[in-house]
């Protein structure tokens, strides 16, 4: 199988999101300006400062041309995973629900979390184990949403970095298939950097779209 | 027409830059100040203002967390020189 992941201008995780999904299977940069996904059958939208974050965070990059082709993507049912950055794209463009706000700290909070799993049965979660360790390193990262949403991942009891609502790190749509989360698991998959706990949500995308393979 | 866009976190949403300017200004000496609240104003020339809502809806605001108020600007741009007061 194959990632695609997604480059706007100011994207700045990019290339460790390639990296890191390189260590489970194919992956190739897709531009921002693409109309199509090359094939990909999973798609990342990488953290950093997309279009500079102007007005909002992820407000411009939602009209960028790639993002009507990854919209499509995943009314189709196909794998979305927004990081960081990526998570509020995907919030402004409607494939997740709720919004980000600055953290309770108004700082830009950067260190190593423990996530508790809160939904080990879903194609992003399948080998994850209950608890992981994975940075943050964000200013915007207070999920709020008005309605129930389907938690994946919540920050550990006293580990919440940014106020987010219900300790909420990461939460996927109702269909199940779009993903997005503040940690950044593209930055724990080697042992060198304390923690390989990330590569498992790549592993578990990986395990997913080859079991749909094999059904088709 | 020139207008202004007033957005403002929607009420329940905690604003913690509106409270960081709250716990500043007794700290001044400025007393009785309540509700801070700090948002964004956009100032834009439109051919139709008829598109104003519109445009708020899909770019200029996220009606999930914030609130808008559409006024339209008279005369001039505005500037400190039809302001009044200039500060420092």
């Amino acid at each position: 199988m194959k990632f695609g992941i997604v480059r706007f201008p100011g994207s700045c995780d990019d290339v460790d999101a390639l990296e890191a999904a390189r260590r489970v299977c194919d992956a190739e940069l897709l531009w921002h300006q693409d109309r199509d996904l090359k094939g990909a059958d999973a798609v990342i939208i990488p953290g950093g400062f997309s279009y500079g974050d102007y007005l909002r965070c992820g407000a411009i990059a939602r009209f960028a041309p790639v993002m009507d082709a990854v919209a499509e993507f995943a009314s189709d049912g196909g794998l979305v995973l927004g990081i960081c950055n990526g998570f509020q794209v995907l919030c402004e463009a409607g494939l997740l629900p709720g919004a980000l706000l600055p953290n309770t700290s108004l700082r830009f909070v950067f260190r190593q979390v423990r996530l508790e799993l809160a939904d080990p049965d879903t194609p992003f979660t399948r080998v994850c184990p209950a608890t992981l360790s994975i940075p943050v390193k964000h200013t915007t990262g207070r999920y709020y949403s008005p309605d129930p949403v389907h938690v994946l991942l919540r920050y550990a009891p006293g580990e919440n970095p940014n106020g987010s609502q219900d300790d909420i790190a990461g939460v996927c749509n109702e269909q199940g298939n779009v993903f997005g989360l503040m940690p950044h698991p593209e930055h724990a998959v080697d042992p060198l950097t304390g923690s390989t706990d990330g590569l498992t949500i790549f592993e578990s995308i990986r395990a997913h779209v080859g079991d749909r393979a094999l059904i088709h | 027409m020139r207008a202004r866009v007033l957005v403002r976190p929607k009420q329940g949403i905690l604003d913690p830059q509106g409270q960081a300017v709250q716990r500043a200004l007794p700290a001044l000496g400025f007393e009785g100040v309540g509700d801070v609240r700090i948002g964004r104003l956009i100032e834009l020339e439109v051919a139709d203002p008829a598109q104003l809502p519109a445009m708020c809806e899909r770019l200029l605001v996220n009606p999930l967390i914030e609130d808008y108020e559409i006024v339209e600007a008279a005369g001039a741009p505005a500037s400190p020189l039809n302001g009044g007061a200039i500060g420092g």
